[in-house]
Parts: structure tokens; C-alpha cells; sequence
């Protein structure tokens, strides 16, 4: 299976007199990477978390796959193959790297009201941590507490966790966040190796790796979608380089407008 | 009519103990148990100096400083320790002041209950209706803790420190980050709370017994008008102390004899009690299934 | 690691089962009935550890659990029926049952709500059982022991003691494998990060909540024993200060490790006996006001005493 599609209908969020979403029609193919960009408040991470099931939209709905899942919850929807990872990293701080990751096995493989078996000696569920965890490079790591590792791993293990069970659409915010240049350079190669196997929604400031990887780039404003089209469209329209990129050239400059 | 009465003189009871409680639950994030000793330590005081003088309004006037004195020690010399602490650590330490205030109060004033006169003046009855008398007493609690919340108000909606209050209760880090000395307001917040509570103390004393642990209860239901009010929101305190104030009073009053209506009387006897004693924890049980964040939630984000 | 705390369940079972016997050598029958003591309220803090220290969640009414266990065997004595057979399992059904009425409320809140709701409906429940006048309100109601099959004599001090400890070492080997589980390992991921636990797809109010009646449910076995001990099923169990004491246990002897509530028990319960006499001999009349003292002392545990006395035994093992 390569990705499934998701389509957005009208959906709003407002958090008092702020609008974060504003009535957002949005469409995205099956196996499509899809960058969403937009200035810092333009309302991105809140509709990932909307996507996610973590916020509820106010209006709207969200279609995945064709089904509606605008009332199923966080958990439910990652069961049904939506996975996500976090802005700054979202972990188990105080779990080593393989029970993060072996929470994340579980919990995909249905539920985990199994009270008696001990999950460290269940050996399916630990081939399976183990493989997530040499995918993403790590399993040299594994016995060591997820919050020691160092911010490049601690992203590395943040985006296998989101990978278990091979979710069908991947929710990425900020992968890029904080990384050297050279694990910046890693990051964008695990991407491309991901491109094609998930469909892909990638929040990103940095500008050269969504130009790189992206099929097609949404640009988001005041929770209003002003633009979308393919890289070269993007470049090329006026008002994104008014609203958005400045009028420097994107290609070539990291954090453009951020 | 005189049950009514007296709901509302527990509510504002209630209130002054919830109003500065409330507020420290917001801002700090913080679970203070020994909030019922500053009470305890309020009715002490005032009773004793009272004893003393003959003068209640002296024993309220020492009563008051001794708690917010009380409140600030308090806070300086162990609670400050506790605010980036967790949760359970703040629950050990305070229940172990309380254990400690307690005792050292049965040490002081012997384990006996002390008696506590209202003052000559108010020691009468009052028509409110024609033909319902009600205690003066009793009458002026209503009147002073309408006061207070009245003057809460104001300063909470009207002024830069109620302001402030309300920015810090409802986003600690964004009120941090425009600038406010969250350390300093807390002080003022922690010491008026005390205030508040010994104030409550003294109001307590004369109608119950003045003796160790006598605000722990009260803490416990000023925690369920906390919970039905909203953390953090001393607006929501108020209606849910009335409320909670109301429910409580009259449902002991009459709810065994509605019972009387649909049980047989012995029935009827036995479970009407029972029931009321459990009225205001269901109605926060029902508040809560509905609204899980209370009334009035004043935290956002 | 778990190899070690279980050697250490098995040192303190094996002291523990010691116990009976040392009673007789010293001619002191009292420590009979201290260590049930001890045994009941380790049976009780290791069930609030499962929630409080594995859950991450503070819950200041457990106490309630113990005293609806003993209202069950007083309630059924009053209305002759004093088998064990039946008296036990419906102490643990009704505090399964309490346990997930109140954490049905409780649990769907989180932080200060949580341990100002469940402190409010322990409280509810005592003075429910003040207003019940038929189970003698107040001064709640005696219970003789309950009767199980012929040879198995609960009058037996010894014979209860043997009991107690069984369903201590029963329930610490439960505990156990319910943490090591993949049901304890969500338990603690929800402890540690909700948000991201609820993402990868665990529901996790329902894992809470399923942790909360299992304690509830073993809380109220320790009440039915609490009651057989002292003969007396009382509103007094229900007291919040009893929630408190729970706390105590837990923390001083170590938060989230199963082992560390027993020995916050046995402390507790020897500190409880032993501080005031101390105090006695330090100076006349001062004895009974040990809880000066003892305040104070919770304060600096507080402060200090992070890994409690589990993490003093085994001084440098980080977790």
C-alpha cells in the first residue's frame, strides 16, 4: 500500500477571536509528499493536530481515504493508519529508545490489554521495535534512555515511532527543527526514502528541503490556504513572494520568512 | 426562607475560603491542604484574644494579621520549596503541615474545644421576614461576605493587580513572559488568600466548635466549589459556593421529606440523610460529566 | 534490576513470615497484630502505587477503597452472613464497582482536578457512612471474623496473620507482572507523555481507568482484612487523613516500585507505634503530640527524599 488521500472541506478553528483555520478546502493525492508552509502563527501545527484528532475542528470536515473521520478520536484515527511526529520532538523522555519505540508497536497492533505477558520478553513485539529501530539507524541506541539521546537521534526516534505500522498518510512537523547541516542532510535522504511508501503532509521552514522533496506545496496564512501548486509554481507566484517568501529567491536559503 | 438564609451564610463562608485557594490552584499550579490551618489559625487567635479582651472586634482585628502573618511564613519558609516540584510532592509536604499545625495546636490550647462568643451585639435576632426570625449573628456573616466578595470583584476587574491576578491565573507563561513578577504577585495573592481564610475562621468559630483540624472539612468543600467553579476563577468560586452553599443546606433540610412523599417514613428516615450527605458531591459529579474544566474555566492553553 | 527488587520482595516475605514465630520467642503477642497492621496497609499502598506511581496519577481518596471493603464484611455480618467465601469476593466486586463510577469522573480530568475529585468523593463516601444509622453511623459496626472452611480459623491470630501475608505476597507478584505487561508498559507511557501515547494510538482514559479499579478492587481486599482485624468496620477508615497516610506510605518507601509501599508501611506503622513512646521518654505528656514531629519530618522527605527508602537501600541505582 502507498498512502492513501485526504481531502479537508471547509474546516475551521477558532481559539477565542483568533482564527487559526479558516474555512480550508484542501486535497491530497495518494502517495503525494505535500509541504505545507506558511509564516510562524499562520496556523499550521494546529491543523496537523486537527488532522491528528488531537484538536477538534469547530466546522468542517476531514475525509481520509474517502471516510469521514472528522469525529473519531487521536487514537482511532492512528489505528486507521494516520501517524504523526512532533514539533521539538515528542518521546517517552525517561524510557530507553527500544520501549519507545516498543509502545508505539503495541499500540499499532490493536490494544494492549495484555496484563500478564512481560512486553520486554514478548518476542514479537521486540523483532518488530528492532527493526523500526535499525531502519532509523538507532539500533545501536536501544538500551539508552530516549532523553539522553542526543536532538538528532531524539528526531530520528520521533519519526520511526510515527512509522510504525506503516501508516498510510505521515504527518510531519518541522523534521528539520534544530539540526545541523549535516543531519539536516540525513533527514531530507530518510524523507526522499519515504516519498512514494506514505502519503506525506511536511510542515518545514526550511525551505531548501521542501522545494527538494515536495510533490506539491501548499502555502498557509491566517489559516487560509493562498496558494497551492507544484515547486515551480510556487516560485513563480506573485503573491506567495509578496505575502510569504519576501522577494528573495527561495532555492538556495535556509528559513526563509521564518 | 431562614434555610435558604442559612445556605447562603455557608456558601459565603465557602466563598472567603475558596476565593484566595482558587487563585493559588491557578497561578502556581499548586496544591496547598494546609489552606484549612490558616483558617484554624484565624478562630484560634480571634477566640483568644477575644477571651482576653472581651472584645470581638479586637480578636478579629488580631485574627486577621495572625493568618496573613501565618499564610506568608507559610510560604517563605516551606511552599516556595514546592512550586516547580510535582504534584505528589506538594501533596506530601502539605499534608504533613497539616499534621503539624494540628498538633501543635492541641499542644498550645489543649485538645478541648474552645468557646467562642459572637459579639454582645449581634447576639440577638433579627426579623427578616415578619414572623422569621433569624440570628443577627448568622445575618451579619451574609452581609460581610457579600462585602468581601463585592470588594474582590471590584479589585480583580477593576484594577492593574487584578489584572494582573487574571492574567496569571489564566496563562502563567504568557503573563511571565510580559513581564510580570509572578513571584511578587503570588505573594500578595498567598497572603490575602490567608487573610481570607482566617476571616472565614472567625465567622466559623462562634457558630461550630473552635478546635484542631476544624478546616480541614471546609478545605475539602472549598475544593469542591473550586472543582465545580473552575480553577483559577474567582467568579466561578462565587456562584459555585452559593450553589454549593444552597444545595447542601437545603438539601438536608428537605430532602427527607420529599423522600417522606415516594418511601415509606422509616425508609424514607434512613436513606433522606444519607442521600443529603451526598448531594453536592453528585451535583460536582454531574457538573463535571458535563464541563470537566467547571463553570467557569479560566485557564486557556 | 527487576531481578533485584524481586529478591527484595522475597528478603521482606521471608522477614515478614518470621514474624509469628519472634512473637512467641519475645513473649509479645501485641507484634502479632502490629505486622498484620503493617501487612494490610502495604496490601493497600501497593495497590495505590499501580495508579499513583506507575499511572502518574495522585489520588488522594484510596482510602475510601478500604473502608468499602470493610463496610462489605461489617454489612454482611450485621445480616448474618459471616462466610469469608462471600464476604471477601463482595468486598472486591463493590470496590471494583465504586472504583469505576468514581474514576469514570475523575479520570476524565487530569493535574489538580484529579486530586481534589477523588479527595472530594472519599469524603463523600465517609460521610455516607456517618449518615448510615443502621451501620451505626458514627461509630460504625463490629464484624467478627469471617468463617471460611473447617480447618482455616481466621480467630487464629497466627492463622489471619498467614493470610494477610499471602495476599500481600499475591498481590506483589500480580503488581508485578501487571507492570512488566504490555498493559503496564501504556500505563507508564501515559505517566510519562499523554499526548504522544494518545497519537500512537492508545486510548488512554481507558487504560487509566482499568488501572483504577484493579487498585480499587485489591484496596477493598485489604479492607476486608483491615475489618477482620480489628473486628470493627468504622467511618473512621474513610477519614482523609487515611488517604494521606496511603500517600505516605508510598512515597517514603519509594514511589512506582512496588517494593518500596511495603516498606513504606512497615515504616509507617513503626514510626506511628514506636515515634510516640520515643517522645514519651524524651520528655512526660509530649508522646501523644508525635505528629509535631512527624509533620515536619513528611516535609523533608518531600524535600529530600526522592527514591525513598527503596532508593537508600540501593543507593546510586537510577531508574
Amino acid at each position: 500500500m502507498s498512502g492513501a488521500g485526504l481531502a479537508l472541506v471547509d474546516l475551521s478553528k477558532h481559539f477565542g477571536g483568533v482564527i487559526a483555520t479558516d474555512r480550508l478546502t484542501w486535497q491530497i493525492a495518494a502517495g503525494e509528499l505535500h509541504a505545507l508552509i506558511g509564516p510562524n502563527g499562520a496556523g499550521k501545527t494546529t491543523l496537523l493536530s486537527q488532522l491528528s484528532g488531537e484538536l477538534s475542528p469547530d466546522a468542517g470536515r476531514i475525509l481520509f481515504d474517502g471516510r469521514d473521520i472528522t469525529a473519531l478520536s487521536a487514537d482511532r484515527r492512528t489505528l486507521l493508519g494516520i501517524g504523526r511526529s512532533f514539533q521539538g520532538t515528542s518521546l517517552f523522555a525517561e524510557f530507553s529508545v527500544l520501549d519507545n519505540v516498543r509502545l508505539a508497536v503495541q499500540a499499532r497492533a490493536g490494544h494492549s490489554f495484555r496484563f500478564w505477558r512481560a512486553a520486554r520478553q514478548d518476542a514479537a513485539l521486540n523483532q518488530a521495535a528492532f527493526a523500526q529501530l535499525r531502519e532509523a539507524g538507532l539500533d545501536h541506541r536501544a538500551q539508552a534512555t530516549a532523553g539522553s539521546l542526543s536532538h538528532g537521534e531524539q528526531r530520528q526516534l520521533d519519526l520511526a515511532m510515527a512509522l510504525v505500522g506503516r501508516p498510510r498518510l505521515l504527518l510531519l512537523d518541522e523534521p528539520m527543527a534544530g539540526l545541523g547541516a549535516e543531519e539536516s542532510l540525513a533527514m531530507v535522504a530518510r524523507l526522499k526514502a519515504l516519498k512514494g511508501r506514505h502519503s506525506i503532509v511536511l510542515v518545514e521552514h526550511d525551505m531548501t528541503a521542501v522545494f527538494e522533496l515536495a510533490d506539491r506545496i501548499t502555502v498557509l496564512v491566517y489559516g487560509r490556504a493562498i496558494a497551492t501548486g507544484t515547486p515551480a509554481d510556487i516560485r513563480a507566484n506573485a503573491e506567495v513572494r509578496a505575502a510569504y517568501l519576501g522577494e528573495a529567491p527561495p532555492a538556495g536559503e535556509r528559513h526563509a520568512g521564518a | 426562607m431562614v434555610q435558604t438564609f442559612n445556605g447562603l451564610q455557608l456558601g459565603v463562608m465557602l466563598f472567603l475560603m475558596a476565593a484566595g485557594l482558587t487563585l493559588v490552584l491557578g497561578i502556581m499550579d499548586f496544591v496547598n491542604l494546609a489552606h484549612g490551618s490558616l483558617l484554624m489559625v484565624g478562630a484560634y487567635v480571634a477566640s483568644t484574644i477575644t477571651g482576653w479582651t472581651g472584645s470581638f472586634l479586637l480578636g478579629l482585628a488580631a485574627a486577621l494579621p495572625a493568618a496573613f502573618l501565618a499564610g506568608v511564613l507559610l510560604e517563605v519558609a516551606v511552599l516556595r520549596h514546592f512550586y516547580d516540584r510535582g504534584h505528589l510532592e506538594q501533596v506530601l509536604a502539605t499534608f504533613g503541615l497539616i499534621l503539624f499545625f494540628n498538633e501543635a495546636v492541641r499542644l498550645i490550647w489543649g485538645p478541648a474545644a474552645l468557646f467562642f462568643d459572637p459579639p454582645s451585639a449581634l447576639r440577638g435576632q433579627v426579623e427578616i421576614l415578619p414572623g422569621a426570625p433569624y440570628p443577627a449573628f448568622r445575618l451579619a456573616i451574609i452581609v460581610v461576605g457579600l462585602a468581601v466578595a463585592l470588594a474582590l470583584y471590584l479589585v480583580i476587574a477593576r484594577t492593574r493587580v487584578g489584572m494582573r491576578i487574571r492574567a496569571g491565573a489564566s496563562n502563567r507563561d504568557i503573563a511571565q513572559a510580559l513581564g510580570l513578577d509572578i513571584g511578587r504577585l503570588f505573594a500578595v495573592v498567598f497572603g490575602a488568600g490567608a487573610a481570607l481564610a482566617g476571616l472565614a475562621g472567625v465567622i466559623l468559630g462562634p457558630i461550630t466548635n473552635v478546635e484542631p483540624g476544624m478546616g480541614d472539612p471546609v478545605l475539602i468543600l472549598a475544593f469542591v466549589v473550586i472543582i465545580i467553579g473552575g480553577i483559577g476563577s474567582v467568579r466561578g468560586a462565587f456562584a459555585a459556593a452559593l450553589l454549593v452553599g444552597l444545595v447542601d443546606t437545603l438539601g438536608r433540610a428537605f430532602l427527607p421529606i420529599l423522600l417522606r412523599l415516594v418511601l415509606n417514613p422509616s425508609n424514607a428516615d434512613a436513606a433522606g440523610p444519607a442521600l443529603a450527605s451526598m448531594l453536592i458531591y453528585l451535583l460536582m459529579a454531574a457538573i463535571l460529566f458535563f464541563r470537566p474544566h467547571g463553570l467557569f474555566p479560566a485557564r486557556t492553553g | 534490576m527487576i531481578g533485584d527488587r524481586r529478591r527484595l520482595d522475597w528478603t521482606l516475605l521471608v522477614l515478614f513470615a518470621g514474624v509469628p514465630g519472634a512473637a512467641l520467642a519475645l513473649d509479645e503477642p501485641y507484634l502479632l497484630d502490629l505486622f498484620a497492621r503493617v501487612l494490610i496497609f502495604a496490601i493497600a499502598a501497593v495497590s495505590l502505587d499501580l495508579i499513583l506511581g506507575y499511572g502518574g496519577l495522585v489520588s488522594f481518596g484510596h482510602a475510601a477503597f478500604l473502608g468499602i471493603g470493610g463496610y462489605a464484611v461489617g454489612m454482611l455480618y450485621q445480616h448474618d452472613l459471616g462466610s469469608g467465601f462471600l464476604q471477601f469476593p463482595v468486598a472486591v466486586l463493590v470496590s471494583g464497582v465504586a472504583a469505576l463510577a468514581i474514576g469514570w469522573v475523575s479520570l476524565r480530568t487530569g493535574g489538580l482536578y484529579f486530586i481534589m475529585i477523588t479527595l472530594a468523593f472519599a469524603q463523600m463516601l465517609y460521610y455516607l457512612g456517618i449518615s448510615l444509622k443502621v451501620y451505626g453511623g458514627d461509630d460504625g459496626m463490629r464484624a467478627r471474623r469471617s468463617e471460611f472452611f473447617a480447618p482455616i480459623d481466621l480467630n487464629d491470630q497466627t492463622q489471619f496473620y498467614y493470610l494477610a501475608l499471602a495476599v500481600l505476597a499475591l498481590s506483589l507478584w500480580l503488581g508485578r507482572r501487571l507492570v512488566n505487561s504490555r498493559f503496564g508498559l501504556a500505563l507508564q507511557g501515559a505517566r510519562s507523555n499523554e499526548r504522544r501515547l494518545r497519537v500512537l494510538g492508545v486510548p488512554v482514559f481507558r487504560y487509566r481507568l482499568t488501572a483504577f479499579v484493579i487498585a480499587g478492587a485489591l484496596c477493598g481486599l485489604a479492607g476486608a482484612l483491615f475489618a477482620n482485624l480489628n473486628e470493627y468496620a468504622s467511618p473512621s477508615t474513610m477519614h482523609w487523613t487515611r488517604s494521606g497516610e496511603l500517600i505516605v506510605m508510598v512515597i517514603l518507601g519509594g514511589v512506582g516500585t512496588l517494593t518500596g509501599p511495603v516498606l513504606g508501611a512497615l515504616a509507617f506503622v513503626l514510626l506511628e507505634s514506636y515515634l510516640s513512646e520515643a517522645l514519651e521518654a524524651l520528655a512526660s505528656g509530649f508522646g501523644q503530640h508525635w505528629q509535631v514531629v512527624f509533620g515536619p519530618l513528611l516535609v523533608a522527605v518531600a524535600l529530600f527524599a526522592r527514591g525513598g527508602l527503596v532508593g537508600l537501600l540501593r543507593p546510586g541505582r537510577g531508574e
